[in-house]
């Protein structure tokens, strides 16, 4: 045991006394699995020290006796509120290893799920900042808004949370009516409710005077500790991927990049509101440029990974060689060291990979924005109360599953 | 600036500034590399960092890795830095003996360095020197060895009911 972790009960009145408090592993208010022990002087924290990898799942290492699609799965489990964005990063990454060109209409396609998932990754993240508020209300409402993309989701590709959503290549099936209906859907309702929601947070005395100044960072600190994400631009500095380095197309869309000022929840929270906005307006933009685009295209020709139809599976010798071909990860996978990274819903999500040209990556390493940006959560604290500590954790979007990988 | 002028920019300030620590560069698909001696990595981030035309002042990620069959270079580092203001990306990497894995510690120019290095000890074993607080992240603090080198297989090699000759690697 360190020496700051043990109470020490001096004689002497003028020396203070402090008392070191375990906030987690578990605990109903962090959200996951965080553990911090703090030294208290009465509510004021004076320091802390985070303790991670209680879920360590050993991502990478897995990663290297994997072929190559089967680590979609794993990405899933990363930021598991908007995994299809880290789903997607990880196809274009491989893609990029592969000089794979997507069709512009399969692009296109991406970008409505990725920004849906933004809108889900965010409303939970503000949501829950209204809890730790004492609002409970807006969770419950907002939960409704986050079941219509689900819907969609589970339309496109049948699974609700940890999605595996698309192939390297494209998509694995072309969005159904149905799910082109739920979508028009999204577009009804989500705009009202998060108005509603606006209405009831934004402007809210007890919530305004509970968020701001709460857990500020500076800018040059926050660049220092290379934050990035909604985090990075509530800071002030307006460095977001989608701008910086487009990928899937997003260099042809019209949004704006959100910054705030002083870094703190709530110019945090103001930044992922305005997101979502953003989000909606480049999904109505997307729906209109595939209008363009020729019908039923959604992935590109590349036999190393896109799945024959199952009818000519079933018919044609050929076609059921490539499957089993595919299935069991047999690619000419060139030799290569990439980068590629996205705009995850809490940061620059990236993948480098090292191939040597063997059916599994050499080595595969994951930019995680969490894990990255959680390290200043302690000297963000520093000096705050213990209930803004709780707040600052929810704000940040720190994601278990994310920070220990 | 395209990608390789940046190359040749970059390659020309470290050969002028640390001479004998410029090892190699190469231009690897769309990032351009440049090994360095391992004693000067944190002089040279130092270096990229203050440069009023580069400004690399902004620590993306850093990855460790290790190659078993390039005796006495076994373990490497790779730093990858973005300029913000010009968008400029690099790569920079150093590679350390196997037995004496000793790299400097870039905490003094980035803090945001301190978990990654970390986590690259925990994995890998490089030792950081000059690290405020270098012991395990993820992994528990009991374990005696490194789980990201290559000698360890994921699973048990002495099963033999996963036969992996055909498709394994």
């Amino acid at each position: 045991m360190s020496k700051d972790k043990i109470i020490t009960v001096s004689g002497n009145d003028q020396e203070k006394e402090y008392t070191t408090l375990n906030l987690g592993p578990t605990h109903p208010a962090t959200h996951g699995i965080f553990q911090n022990v703090l030294k208290m002087d009465g509510e004021i924290i004076m320091s802390a020290e985070s303790t991670v990898g209680y879920i360590h799942r050993a991502f990478e290492k897995i990663a290297e006796h994997r072929n190559y699609y089967q680590i979609t799965t794993l990405t899933d489990r990363l930021n598991y509120c908007s995994s299809p964005i880290n789903n997607m990063g990880w196809h274009m990454a491989v893609e990029k290893l592969f000089n794979i060109e997507v069709p512009k209409r399969a692009q296109y396609l991406r970008v409505i799920i990725m920004e849906l998932s933004r809108i889900a990754d965010h409303l939970i993240c503000n949501s829950v900042i209204g809890v730790d508020t004492g609002a409970l209300t807006v969770y419950f409402y907002i939960f409704q808004l986050r079941e219509r993309i689900y819907e969609l989701f589970e339309e496109v590709c049948g699974a609700r949370l940890t999605t595996n959503i698309g192939r390297v290549g494209g998509l694995e099936r072309d969005f159904s009516p149905k799910a082109w209906a739920t979508l028009d859907k999204i577009l009804e309702e989500v705009p009202k409710g998060l108005k509603e929601f606006e209405n009831l947070l934004v402007r809210n005395r007890i919530f305004m005077d509970r968020c701001i100044g709460c857990g500020p960072i500076s800018a040059e600190k926050a660049l220092q500790y290379s934050f990035t994400g909604p985090n990075l631009r509530a800071a002030g500095v307006d460095y977001d991927v989608r701008v910086m380095n487009p990928y899937s197309s997003y260099e042809e869309f019209d949004f704006i990049v959100p910054v705030g000022t002083n870094g703190d929840t709530y110019d945090r929270f103001m930044v992922r509101e305005e997101e979502m906005w953003q989000s909606l307006s480049i999904i109505k933009q997307a729906r209109e440029k595939i209008k363009k685009e020729p019908e039923g295209v959604f992935n590109a020709n590349v036999p190393d990974f896109v799945l024959p139809p199952k009818e000519e599976v079933y018919n044609n010798m050929e076609a059921l060689i490539y499957h089993f071909k595919i299935v069991m990860g047999e690619a000419n996978v060139p030799k290569g060291e990439i980068y590629h990274s996205v705009e995850g819903g809490n940061g620059e999500l990236g993948f480098y990979i090292i191939s040597d040209g063997g059916r599994s990556p050499y080595r595969m390493h994951i930019r995680r924005p969490c894990f990255i940006y959680y390290q200043a959560y302690t000297d963000m604290i520093k000096g705050c109360l213990l209930s803004d500590a709780i707040l600052t954790m929810s704000s940040m979007n720190v994601i278990a599953g994310e920070l220990d990988a | 600036m395209d990608k390789e002028t940046l190359l040749t920019t970059v390659q020309d300030k470290l050969k002028a500034q640390f001479g004998g620590g410029f090892i190699s560069s190469e231009m690897v698909s769309d990032f351009p590399v440049f090994v360095l001696n391992r004693d000067i990595i944190c002089d040279a981030v130092r270096f990229l960092y203050d440069d009023a035309d580069l400004s690399f002042q902004f620590l993306t990620t850093l990855a460790g890795t290790h190659y078993p069959d390039n005796k006495g270079h076994e373990l490497g580092v790779m730093y990858q830095l973005h300029s913000l203001r010009n968008n400029y990306r690099i790569r920079l990497k150093v590679f350390v003996n196997i037995n004496e894995p000793n790299v400097p510690s870039i905490t003094p120019v980035f803090l945001g360095a301190n978990w990654m290095e970390r986590q690259e000890f925990d994995f890998f074993g490089i030792n950081f020197t000059g690290h405020p607080n270098l012991k395990r992240i993820l992994n528990m603090d009991e374990m005696t060895y490194h789980p990201m080198r290559k000698e360890f297989p994921l699973e048990d090699g002495t099963r033999e009911d996963k036969d992996d000759k055909m498709f394994g690697r």
